[in-house]
């Protein structure tokens, strides 16, 4: 019934492409108020732009909706493809499609921008309309990660995420925000750069009968073979662009000092979206590009080693953090391990967890950042210890945070038991000793998070400071229902998920398995 | 649906899913009144504050003599003494608690009576849809009504109603009042769906939900830090378990690529029996169990989950969640019983926390610290029992457990709510309302609580015919049956023979039940015997607790005297016609009969005069234990807490719980954070990574730099042939590569 509908309106030749424009119409409209209401006042200024601002978002998300209907999910072929030459001369194509996997990470990012702007509604004074505005382009460079089929387009979407989260934290940051944001954009660009090579050396590599560059990604996988090592080296190119977005460990270090200094609503977009262009980095491009890099039994054993290591890892360092953001940080690295692990064990189960991680660590973490920038507000503090007993004064808060951190655990029933659950249950199938070892992190992430709970909301109130705050309101509680809301619904039915990422996640391991059988016989299905 | 072709599926049974979620609707609509209450009062109203020692705030606090200070301090402020301030929705939540479980025990016995004339053994699965359809992994959410389940089933539904009643009264003046009852509700609908769980996963929804809601429970007076600590660690030591349950949940996955309790049932016979995988399977179900039972090594949370109210130690920490293990080894025996070596772990683990357990409860002070290690020893029985494959042992003594335990644990939540109702009568904030020696004589002020409460502890001691004495002496008979024949005692555990373990293990269970018979009445000589001890001012107000809070006393009095009718023995009702023989036996036959056969092997049964002079055994030992206690112990020689003087010598020790959780401390718990933070954060993190890594990889690139600005001259032809040579050099990389 939708699904006619939106073809009635054609939605599927449009939507991709309105989905780019329209932030980036947004963007130019703040920056038309931004000049026509210069003579205001600060405040009228930040309320005006975002008003302005979530307008946008919302007209964004409601128009993303249509997708979860009018995509043919089991289908091998792009959906709502389309390719226009950009520069073709150099084999360039503005050449655009989605697949299940696609729809789902980009459905996801469009419902959570406008709550990023309801957690910034108050937060956000200096310069708003600059502020709202890049947000706005950041999420046109974000869904053009998700939806970009040549591999110059996607390069391009993906440094366009770099500067609005680099002016982000460098505008709008902490005290430390010059240090942090030059770091995430140096360890960012280290790996980026990197990839650029593989890219060019890629498209050059496949040339065409006219001895043209080609980039496009469906001619690449057709076609492409890479001579003796070259593979691994171009792997290796985009694991280090990919590994460092992720981030693995070694690579995180960017990441909690990001966070910390980045204003709430950079925190949520760095931890609910960008954090997963890594993962889909690795889902749409390393694995399917070089099968045979990832089928090498070094290859795979030193990438889940080191998502083992991330997940324990991450998990032990949180449970010494005596800043809340921190802590959260360092257990997006843990998180983010078990969704690594995921996808280079390989199995059906594994793969279809780790894509459920994804979203459900944009949900859970997204909501931590969240509450921690709500009690921030009110308190200027984010030191674990300045807090304590504060479920006396504002209960609902309390309930709130107590819910999100349970799902952060991966309690029953949340959602973030489903996906760690089918990545362990997976990779228990290829990797035993490391999905044991990983799962040993159900027993830090409960010490972590029920530590900070305690010291946040239990224990007595004893510090007067605290005693007179004021509990969540309207706004607040509106902004994290939705959260509150995907919790429970991905966690008692993630079937409707499951089923559209389906045929998209077994396309990508039979590729692997199917690729590498002649030269690796290490992986069973 | 398939399942219609079922006898059940035309009757009650087909709302079994009802069951569960009753109890979730009274969470709802409680939870709801509790946040609803909070958003309508500020901090400034008397009900939101923290009414310290006013209310029900200080009942179960285990140092109140520690927070004396701080209550004598908050009360110089304000003079509203006696002034309680009842919850404004206390009527509607008084009703909405309790009555949920009214309901669904009412659903739960119509739903036995349905299961009692449809006489099918197979097992009832109603799918609600599908959780988890993933590849080759189905995971439906399923419930499934069998023998088991349903006894099970009753247990909660039954003692869960009749200690939400009794909540009714112990709770009635906390300003917490409806999270209370949220959180016992939604306790209940875990409860159910772990047992009623059609699948390992379902049962692990419910598994980790009890240990929320304990969490939740243990730290409801959450403003004072040793209870949020208590709750937190039974939350963490449950994990560590928890882990186990996962793992064991992977290997069957992997092994048998299902996790339906009725296609393991069929398929487990594909595992080689006594084969490392299957003994994989069941030791690391078996660490699930030890976590949610409190077991050797992971008892240590239980006793410190007193904490919470008393009538949350009845229900949880007494008669059902804790019970959980014991239920997931019974609803595993047909793996349990294809892995020997797991199955004596599990008895010799067992007896040996049902023997460690008995001797730190000679020691405790605490009343309830006296219940919590008896509890943990209690659960070593039933592992006893369903370690050496009687599976229907194991379960008989956890339901006339949860019928004597949930008494002596409500009996001592009169007894505190009596003392603690008198200090606050005289303002003494100072003395501990739980510790014994500030009790004696209470007999002469509480007559109802003090008999009843004997009759839990003669069940518990194993006297006949109370109803612990036939289940504990079920466990200890199979025990010493399975050491001639059984494939346990063809097994050997570390090379020790099999026959070996299972008389150390039934020796062991001898020697728990007489400290058990010592000990049990010590407690009662301590509190309801002697003189009093609770002070001139505060005697005057000691007496009996309401009727709500007596009633279910009563009932579980009953439960606990004739609990042993639900499965006696061949050789008693040979002697005599007291009912029929091993009814919940026959009962439980479809689930755990064939695994209990194929354990006992060829085995044959122990002769009659043998089992007689066992039971006389057991009956001795009971009475000696007893008589030992009101021999040596002297109650009018007891002083009150604060005049007491410290212990010496294995009495400290013991005192001091074999001294269990400074060495954990030691040994795991601060080395752990020592690591993370010094080697991982500052060591790894900040000094490796960040300091020599990208500050120094920084370093070079601004000497690099430095080198590219002595390049910048400004002259557009050195510009030129560096582009040049750049492009030359980057294409004969290319080149190579390929």
């Amino acid at each position: 019934m939708m699904k006619e509908m939106l073809a009635s309106i054609g939605y599927n030749y449009w939507i991709l492409t309105v989905l780019l424009a329209l932030p980036i119409v947004g963007a130019v409209a703040l920056a038309f108020q931004a000049s026509a209401s210069a003579s205001q006042d600060a405040l009228a200024r930040m309320g005006s732009a975002r008003k302005l601002a979530l307008l946008f978002f919302a007209a964004e998300c409601l128009i993303s909706l249509g997708l979860w209907w009018s995509v043919d999910y089991g289908s091998p072929d792009w959906q709502a493809a389309a390719a226009v030459p950009w520069i073709p001369s150099w084999g360039i194509y503005y050449r655009i499609g989605v697949d299940g996997i696609a729809v789902v990470l980009m459905l996801m990012t469009t419902c959570i921008m406008p709550l990023t702007v309801l957690g910034s509604w108050t937060s956000i004074r200096e310069k708003p309309h600059a502020f709202y505005a890049l947000l706005l382009v950041l999420t046109t460079g974000m869904l053009g990660v998700f939806m970009s089929l040549d591999l110059v387009l996607f390069y391009v979407f993906w440094e366009l995420m770099l500067i609005p989260m680099y002016l982000i934290i460098g505008i709008w940051g902490g005290q430390r925000r010059l240090y942090a944001s030059l770091k995430f954009f140096l360890f960012t660009m280290l790996g980026s750069l990197l990839m650029l090579v593989a890219i060019l050396y890629i498209g050059l590599k496949t040339a065409d009968p006219l001895g043209r560059p080609v980039f496009n990604y469906d001619f690449i996988l057709q076609s492409a073979s890479y001579p003796g090592s070259a593979a691994l080296w171009l792997f290796g190119a985009f694991f280090v662009a990919f590994a460092v977005k992720v981030p693995m460990w070694p690579f995180h270090t960017w990441l909690p000092d990001a966070h910390v200094e980045a204003p709430t609503a950079g925190s949520v977009v760095l931890a609910s979206v960008m954090l997963k262009m890594g993962t889909f980095g690795f889902v749409r491009f390393a694995l399917p590009l070089f099968p045979d890099a990832v089928a090498n039994p070094m290859v795979r054993s030193t990438v889940i080693t080191l998502a083992v290591i991330g997940i324990v890892y991450g998990a032990l360092v949180s449970m010494v953090q005596p800043d809340f953001k921190k802590l959260v940080a360092y257990s997006s690295v843990s998180h983010l391990g078990f969704v690594m692990l995921g996808i280079f064990a390989l199995t059906t189960q594994s793969m279809q967890g780790a894509l459920l991680i994804n979203i459900n660590h944009a949900v859970s973490t997204g909501a931590l950042f969240l509450l921690i920038g709500m009690i921030y507000e009110r308190r200027h503090t984010r030191l674990l210890a300045d807090f304590g007993g504060i479920a006396k004064v504002m209960p609902i808060f309390a309930v709130m945070l107590t819910i999100v951190a349970l799902s952060s655990i991966g309690v029953p029933g949340t959602n973030g038991f489903v996906g760690e659950f089918l990545v362990l249950i997976g990779a228990f199938r290829t990797e035993p000793i490391a999905a044991t070892i990983a799962t040993t992190v159900v027993i830090f992430a409960a010490v972590y998070l029920l530590w900070a709970l305690q010291r946040i909301i239990y224990n007595p109130l004893a510090k007067p400071e605290n005693a007179a705050l004021k509990d969540l309101n309207a706004r607040e509680i509106g902004l994290l229902l939705p959260f509150i809301i995907a919790i429970f619904w991905l966690g008692l039915y993630p079937a409707p998920i499951l089923n559209r990422t389906h045929s998209a996640a077994t396309r990508i391991i039979e590729r692997v398995h199917g690729l590498s059988e002649s030269s690796s016989g290490s992986v069973r299905p | 649906m398939l399942q219609n072709a079922h006898p059940l599926a035309e009757t009650v049974a087909r709302f079994v899913w009802w069951l569960p979620t009753v109890p979730l609707l009274g969470f709802l609509i409680n939870g709801a009144l509790s946040m609803f209450a909070a958003a309508k009062l500020g901090p400034a109203d008397p009900s939101a504050a923290d009414h310290h020692g006013h209310s029900g705030e200080a009942h179960d606090q285990p140092h109140a003599a520690e927070h004396g200070a701080e209550h004598g301090a908050a009360d110089a402020g304000h003079g509203d003494h006696g002034h309680v301030v009842r919850h404004k929705y206390a009527p509607i939540v008084s009703i909405v608690g309790p009555g949920v479980m009214v309901l669904a025990f009412g659903l739960a016995l119509a739903t036995f009576m349905a299961m009692r004339s449809a006489e099918s053994p197979a097992p009832y699965i109603n799918t609600l849809f599908s959780w988890l359809p993933v590849g080759d992994l189905k995971v439906d959410a399923a419930l499934q009504l069998d023998a088991l389940s349903m006894v099970m089933v009753l247990v909660i539904t039954g003692i869960g109603m009749l200690i939400h009643l009794f909540s009714v009264g112990y709770m009635q003046d906390d300003p917490g009042y409806p999270r209370y009852f949220a959180y016992l509700n939604l306790f209940v609908f875990f409860m159910l769906l772990l047992v009623l769980g059609a699948n390992y996963v379902v049962t692990f929804v419910g598994w980790e939900g009890v240990g929320l809601c304990s969490y939740l429970l243990i730290g409801f007076w959450f403003s004072d830090k040793a209870n949020a600590d208590a709750g937190k660690k039974a939350f963490v030591v449950n994990r560590i378990g928890d882990f186990g349950f996962m793992v064991a949940m992977f290997l069957l996955f992997s092994h048998l690529g299902t996790l339906d309790y009725a296609a393991i049932a069929e398929s487990a016979d594909k595992l080689p029996a006594g084969g490392i995988v299957v003994t994989a399977i069941c030791l690391f179900l078996f660490l699930g169990c030890a976590g949610k039972s409190a077991q050797i090594p992971l008892f240590v949370w239980l006793p410190d989950a007193m904490a919470g109210p008393t009538p949350v130690s009845a229900l949880i920490h007494a008669a059902t969640m804790v019970t959980a293990g014991v239920f997931l080894v019974a609803r595993s025996s047909m793996l349990f019983s294809l892995a020997p070596v797991a199955s004596l772990t599990v008895a010799l683990t067992g007896a040996v926390t049902a023997l460690f357990a008995a001797t730190i409860g000679l020691k405790q002070w605490d009343i309830k610290k006296v219940l919590a290690y008896s509890t943990v020893s209690q659960l070593g029985y039933m592992f006893v029992g369903v370690g050496v494959g009687a599976y229907s042992a194991g379960v008989f003594h956890l339901i006339t457990h949860a019928f004597f335990k949930a008494l002596l644990f409500l009996g001592s939540g009169s007894v505190i709510f009596s003392m603690h109702r008198a200090y606050h009568a005289t303002h003494n904030h100072g003395d501990d309302a739980q510790d014994m020696r500030n009790m004696g004589g209470l007999k002469q002020y509480m007559p109802i609580t003090w008999g009843l409460m004997w009759i839990a502890t003669l069940a518990i001691a194993g006297v006949p015919p109370f109803s612990g004495f036939f289940s504990k002496d079920e466990i200890l008979g199979a025990a010493f049956a399975r050491a001639h024949g059984s494939t346990l005692a063809d097994a050997s555990l570390l090379g020790i023979p099999g026959n070996i373990v299972l008389y150390t293990v039934w020796i062991f269970g001898l020697a728990a039940a007489l400290l058990t018979a010592i000990y049990m009445t010590r407690m009662m000589l301590y509190t309801f015997h002697g003189p009093n001890r609770t002070g001139d001012a505060a005697r005057p107000h000691l007496a009996e607790a309401p009727w709500i809070m007596t009633g279910p006393l009563l009932v579980l009095g009953v439960l606990s005297l004739a609990g042993g009718w639900l499965n006696l023995p061949e050789v008693v009702t040979d002697l005599m016609p007291l009912g029929p023989t091993a009814k919940l036996e026959h009962w439980l036959e479809p689930v755990v009969g064939e695994a209990t056969k194929r354990v006992a092997g060829a085995g044959t049964p122990v002769a009659a005069s043998t089992e007689e002079l066992l039971i006389g055994f057991a009956v001795a030992i009971a009475i000696a234990g007893i008589t030992i206690a009101v021999m040596r112990l002297k109650p009018s020689a007891l002083v009150p807490k604060s005049a007491a003087s410290p212990s010496t010598g294995l009495q400290s020790v013991l005192e001091n719980k074999w001294y269990v959780d400074e060495a954990y401390d030691a040994a795991i718990v601060r080395p752990t954070y020592t690591f993370s933070r010094s080697v991982l954060w500052t060591g790894v993190d900040i000094g490796l990574i960040d300091t020599i890594l990208v500050n120094g990889s920084a370093a070079a690139a601004r000497f690099l730099g430095w080198i590219g600005s002595q390049l910048q001259s400004g002259r557009v032809g050195t510009y030129a042939w560096l582009l040049v040579l750049g492009a030359v050099l980057l294409l004969r990389a290319f080149a190579r590569a390929s």
